[in-house]
């Protein structure tokens, strides 16, 4: 059984379904699952300036978690939630392994395709350098 | 006190170091192609930018934030200098930093917060626009040989990136076009052309102008137009780098660090700086965190300068062009477009407002300022409509009244009744409004008196307790002999 499970997840429907294999993984079992969400270094400007002030960009940030937190919810399943701030992929990476995870979830693609074609997936980099196994949801 | 100076300072020397130098390399580009955009030595950039970012580490609100010469200020100046000279631009750097230091001690952050984000983003989007157009002269018809340079300028920035992220790509382009430019005798415009570069450290020196009324008169304006730009863009960076790092800064402290840097800068040759996003940007992820790397970052750009000047004067305004036109795309808020199609219609008029008018008048705090006054009417505007559903079931009548009930809006509610009724049952709803001041009592008081003369049966119904407080202190329609005349 994993004692430490860390579910990347940015809101996208790909991190919804990730979740759905995270439930099925746990279920039944006292094992926490860690949401992380990181705070994308390189959309902070357009963030803040599109936020009435930093509670409320908070708070959007919350809401991309919220199917996430019912799902887990409704199946009964404990989890925490943990906020990184940096670039999305590296930032997963150092975490999971300076933490010691035994299992990342990452959905195979994120928010922003364009973007990840020009600059490479997370979900590869963590598939890459994480040093603990990966499911990557399809 | 002193533990938080060994946060401040010495929590993450190597990241600091690091970024501190990736930011010096930055701004080498930048501050020359400000100081050409307001129509100045390279040198008063420069030494601005090194004076600036020296000053702020040990002053400033937010460490981790780089402050240097920027293209809000720079585009400000254009007119001062044109008329007037470098002198007087040095002094109106001087007053930007006591009316900075006065506006920081009476709390102007809070004052900051009422400017609305449309504003904000039509200021960003200004700025990139403005920045764009500053480079057309010096590459639109020159020769083939600038479009090339131009062209391979970008190329380099935005391609380079996604392999290779240690130094960064505008200096590349720097380094391998300006030596491509010596070695290969292209016939191409260069820093050297627009003004010179001293190598030496900035010296203390009063402004030479003359210290009378009329020169404060030419001055002030200017002075005020860089200090509200200055700070706005630096509590917008400030913003930037709290949620970034995850902590917050000092805004007042900030203003005021702003105000110091500026009112020495001016003394030393500088022209009047503020905070950089873009360059904070790069300096948080480099891994640059406390005032370390804002000093290194000064220093080391002064040790550049005075080792490299002569090689400085040779860089092809081309490659400038080229790094000026990335800077501008990286300002532009791209949202916008999405912005335009899902925000309220008023809040797009009220951004759009704010671009066109910098456009048109090349000042950035003239279209700030009329988007706070546009944001300002709709706001009003919107708070004084009040909605009334009317529902009539069998024989009684009921309105359902929505939206605040105050003196703006008093209007609105009177004229909704048809006093020519009569004889009805008749039910006020308040539960979705709020009795704000006199103003709405009396409306109130108005409607129902008016309504009583011709034999209405009137209930008040779902009162707030404030409202209803503000109801019976006040109001005398209750009293069977009340007449209007009483308000």
């Amino acid at each position: 059984m994993y004692q430490h499970i860390i579910l990347a997840a940015d809101g996208s429907d790909h991190s919804i379904r990730a979740t759905e294999e995270a439930i099925k993984l746990v279920k039944g079992t006292k094992t926490v699952v860690e949401i992380v969400y990181v705070s994308d270094f390189s959309k902070s400007k357009d963030e803040v300036l599109h936020a009435e002030g930093q509670e409320a960009l908070d708070v959007k940030r919350r809401k991309k978690l919220l199917p996430i937190e019912e799902a887990l919810d409704a199946q009964g399943i404990d989890y925490r939630l943990k906020l990184l701030r940096g670039e999305p992929g590296p930032a997963i990476v150092e975490y999971a392994n300076d933490s010691q995870a035994d299992l990342v979830i990452v959905g195979s693609r994120g928010l922003n395709s364009l973007q990840e074609m020009m600059l490479g997936s997370v979900s590869h980099k963590i598939v890459k350098r994480v040093d603990c196994p990966v499911l990557l949801v399809k | 006190m002193l533990t938080s100076i060994k946060e401040h300072w010495f929590s993450n020397i190597r990241g600091d170091i690091m970024a501190g130098i990736v930011v010096a390399l930055a701004l080498i580009p930048e501050a020359i192609a400000f100081s050409i955009i307001a129509g100045v030595d390279p040198m008063v950039g420069l030494y601005a930018s090194f004076c600036i970012a020296v000053i702020i580490a040990f002053v400033g609100g937010r460490p981790g934030m780089i402050s240097a010469a920027t293209g809000a200020m720079a585009l400000l100046m254009v007119p001062l200098v044109r008329d007037h000279g470098v002198n007087y631009l040095l002094a109106a750097t001087i007053l930007t930093g006591v009316l900075q230091i006065i506006f920081g001690i009476f709390k102007v952050a809070k004052i900051m917060k009422f400017i609305p984000r449309a504003v904000m983003i039509g200021f960003v989007n200004a700025l990139a626009i403005l920045i764009f157009m500053a480079q057309v002269p010096h590459f639109v018809g020159i020769s083939t040989m600038t479009y090339i340079f131009v062209a391979v300028t970008l190329a380099i920035v935005y391609i380079i990136p996604r392999f290779f992220k240690a130094i960064p790509a505008p200096l590349i382009a720097l380094v391998v076009l300006t030596a491509t430019a010596i070695f290969s005798g292209f016939d191409l415009r260069t820093v050297g052309d627009l003004g010179a570069i001293q190598r030496t450290l900035p010296s203390f020196f009063l402004p030479d102008v003359p210290f009378t009324f009329e020169t404060l008169q030419i001055i002030f304006p200017y002075a005020l137009a860089l200090t509200i730009v200055g700070l706005l863009e630096s509590l917008l960076t400030a913003s930037i780098v709290d949620d970034m790092t995850g902590t917050e800064g000092d805004k007042n402290k900030e203003a005021r660090g702003q105000g110091i840097a500026n009112f020495i800068t001016g003394f030393f040759g500088g022209m009047a700086s503020c905070a950089m996003i873009g360059q904070s940007v790069i300096n948080v992820k480099s891994g640059g965190r406390g005032r370390l790397s804002s000093l290194v970052a000064g220093v080391f750009l002064m040790f550049l300068i005075i080792v490299l000047g002569n090689v400085v004067v040779q860089i092809p305004m081309a490659v400038l062009v080229g790094i000026m036109i990335m800077v501008s795309i990286g300002t532009f808020d791209w949202s916008s477009f999405k912005y335009m199609k899902n925000a309220p219609k008023t809040d797009v008029v009220v951004m759009l407002a704010t671009v066109i008018i910098v456009v048109a008048t090349h000042d950035l705090s003239k279209g700030v300022f009329a988007g706070v006054v546009l944001s300002a009417l709709f706001f009003v505007a919107k708070v004084s409509t009040i909605k009334i559903e009317t529902k009539v079931e069998n024989n009684l009548t009921r309105f359902h009244v929505k939206g605040p009930l105050f003196f703006a809006s008093v209007d609105g509610f009177v004229k909704h009744f048809d006093f020519s009724r009569q004889n009805e049952k008749i039910i006020i709803d308040f539960t979705d409004t709020q009795i704000w001041d006199d103003s709405a009592v009396g409306a109130i008081d108005k409607v129902m008196i008016k309504l009583a003369e011709n034999q209405n049966d009137v209930t008040i119904h779902g009162l707030n307790p404030a409202s209803q407080r503000l109801i019976d202190k006040l109001a005398i329609h209750n009293d069977p002999n009340a007449k209007l005349s009483a308000h």
